[in-house]
């Protein structure tokens, strides 16, 4: 699948195309197919994103997966400082990044 | 240290309101991004991995307690409870709002404080030996001409859009504390036969993806020409340094390509030239500066007498202290390496303990190192013991300081968009492997980068270290035989890359060979040289 991630204007967080809107949780990706740059000239425009681009993911069991681990740890968080990932109490969380 | 004039003053005051006018525009749609960029760098605004990350100055490294506090302050009302020290000398924050940008950059100006030329393709901040005006060996305090420097390449016009970064490092002692050797211009202050004090300047060096160490192109410059010279170094570089391809766009690439002798000439040219355009500040102006940096009003008389029967305070001033060219005084390093810790990381509460000691104890002043750890340079002996206790208790009381548990590395893949390959767990393992064997090596520099920009110094590391990306999986390179000091060499890579657990196991081997083979008095570097690379390649790919 092909997932579009950006960057919040106002606070920089890394966030993800819904398909509708955009969220902070890579589990909420939408598959943008081959269409996401009508979506990212639009979004860009209304300034709630910016920096966006597209890049390979999965959708498993577990959730939807960046193929690189780059973007792995963009949806998560600094490995190295799990208190400060999105989810802060999952001692499981890291062992889909790396 | 020095402290800002009116003009110093309304400079910094009228860049926070334009910048925060730019923002206004930015959030109402006035300015794309792509308009909006460079104004960001330009103030030291990147955007990484997670967020928008802030780079503060702080030139040649030096801090009031004030300053230092308000660093504190901004990672707990700006950021999330942290800041990040620098192998330039400065702070990093990783999680900074753009709306709240210039209230931050406002709190800084309020303190002589910026984060201007801390990005883009100008004079980045001037950094310097972190001992200055402490150090028993030094010549002369290196920070006047470095902060001769800093006002001479702020808003610099003509050095606004170089072909690439310039870096510009100022010592004045033997022993190089700066990896002077390893900058775009390194200036050495010396003495010439006739007693008088002038610079020697060595131009070209640098690491990134093509390391070199700057040749010495002129032994003594006097003191009324030090900025002329500069101008005719940068001068030449503007004027032929590459602009077709960024990654040979520094002036190392220059320096090589012409070859010393040619560059040197041009430069020679250059600065007969501009001695006669009078762009020399008076040496009144140097004189000024110099009663800035004035030795504080030392007690006289003190013992030099430290009691050391605490075995781990023992162990701590053998390790992170220097001496003092004041008797009863010492100069103290905080290492911001606790084992198993993030290298150059520092919570609110540990910046505002380490502000209040300096407040206290040590004249108000505090250093940033380059190699991200923090100095104390003027503590009376008597009240170390008492400090190094308020440090522990902290978690900042760390014995370590150049063994092979004070590792430099950059952020790496767990903050840097540029990133191959995380730094950090990497050094976390490392010191957490090498806890029982610290003694036992010494004095082993390891310096980690995840990627090949170099941040973490990985070429100057007796130990290097260096992240790359093979096939989407981290990667990482080992290097032996560097060192940024007086006898500034560059690391060899052994051979084939290692995953993250190998890294560190071949990390081991290479400290049993040395183990194994050294002599007497001999560090990790000086075995090395002596044998070579040969049984370490062995050992470690058997």
């Amino acid at each position: 699948m092909k997932i579009l991630t950006g960057n919040d204007l106002k606070s920089g967080a890394v966030t993800w195309w819904t398909g509708e809107g955009w969220s902070l949780h890579v589990n909420d990706a939408a598959d943008v197919g081959e269409h996401f740059a009508d979506v990212i000239a639009r979004e860009e425009a209304a300034r709630n994103v910016f920096a966006a681009y597209v890049i390979d993911g999965e959708r498993t069991a577990e959730g939807v997966r960046p193929a690189h681990i780059k973007d792995r740890i963009r949806a998560l968080g600094p490995t190295v400082r799990p208190d400060l990932t999105l989810k802060p109490a999952d001692p499981e969380a890291l062992n889909w990044v790396i | 240290m020095y402290k800002y004039d009116q003009y110093d003053h309304d400079m910094v005051q009228t860049r926070v309101e334009e910048f925060r006018d730019q923002v206004r525009r930015r959030l109402s749609g006035e300015l794309t991004e792509d308009q909006f960029r460079p104004l960001r760098l330009q103030n030291g605004l990147y955007l990484q991995l997670h967020a928008y990350m802030l780079r503060v100055a702080v030139p040649y490294g030096t801090l009031s307690s004030t300053q230092m506090r308000l660093l504190g302050d901004i990672a707990d009302k700006y950021d999330r409870g942290y800041g990040h020290f620098t192998t330039r000398q400065n702070i990093q924050y990783n999680w900074i709002k753009l709306e709240e940008t210039p209230d931050l950059l406002a709190e800084l100006a309020g303190v002589e404080m910026h984060a201007i030329q801390t990005s883009g393709n100008c004079i980045r901040n001037i950094s310097s030996d972190q001992y200055a005006g402490a150090a028993a060996d030094e010549l002369i305090d290196p920070r006047p001409y470095a902060e001769l420097l800093r006002q001479w390449s702020s808003f610099h016009p003509e050095f606004l859009t170089l072909p690439r970064k310039f870096k510009i490092a100022v010592i004045a002692s033997e022993t190089d504390r700066a990896a002077m050797k390893l900058h775009d211009i390194g200036i050495k202050m010396v003495r010439n036969a006739a007693g008088e004090i002038g610079a020697q300047f060595y131009v070209g060096g640098g690491m990134g993806r093509t390391p070199m160490i700057a040749p010495m192109i002129r032994e003594f410059v006097p003191l009324d020409q030090l900025i002329t010279y500069s101008e005719a170094c940068l001068r030449v570089y503007n004027r032929y340094g590459r602009r077709d391809n960024k990654y040979k766009a520094r002036i190392k690439i220059l320096v090589h390509e012409l070859g010393k002798e040619e560059y040197t000439r041009q430069v020679e040219e250059e600065f007969q030239h501009l001695l006669g355009q009078g762009i020399e500040p008076p040496l009144a102006e140097l004189e000024r500066i110099g009663q800035y940096f004035a030795d504080p009003a030392f007690e006289t008389g003190l013992s030099d007498d430290l009691d050391v029967s605490d075995p781990d305070f023992r162990l701590w001033v053998e390790h992170n202290t220097a001496p003092h060219k004041q008797a009863g005084y010492i100069i103290a390093t905080v290492s911001l390496k606790p084992v198993g810790g993030i290298p150059g990381d520092a919570t609110a509460d540990q910046i505002r303990l380490m502000a209040d000691i300096a407040r206290d104890h040590s004249f108000d002043e505090l250093r940033v190192t380059h190699a991200q750890n923090i100095v104390f340079p003027h503590i009376k002996k008597a009240d170390l013991y008492a400090i190094w206790q308020q440090l522990e208790a902290a978690g900042i009381g760390t014995a370590n300081l150049d063994t092979i548990g004070d590792i430099i590395a950059c952020p790496g893949l767990d903050y840097c968009s540029l990133a191959n390959a995380r730094s950090i767990p990497i050094a976390q393992k490392l010191s957490e492997r090498f806890v029982p064997k610290q003694e036992e090596i010494g004095e082993l520099k390891l310096k980690i980068s995840g990627c090949i920009n170099a941040c973490g110094h990985h070429h100057a590391g007796h130990i290097g270290i260096l992240g790359v990306d093979r096939k989407g999986k981290e990667n990482y390179q080992l290097l032996l035989g560097g060192s940024e000091g007086a006898d500034t060499s560059l690391g060899t890579i052994t051979g084939p890359g290692f995953d993250e657990d190998g890294i560190v196991d071949a990390v081991e081997k290479a400290t049993e060979v040395y183990l194994n083979k050294r002599e007497d008095g001999e560090r990790f570097l000086d075995t090395y040289r002596r044998i070579g690379m040969a049984p370490f390649k062995e050992a470690i790919y058997g």
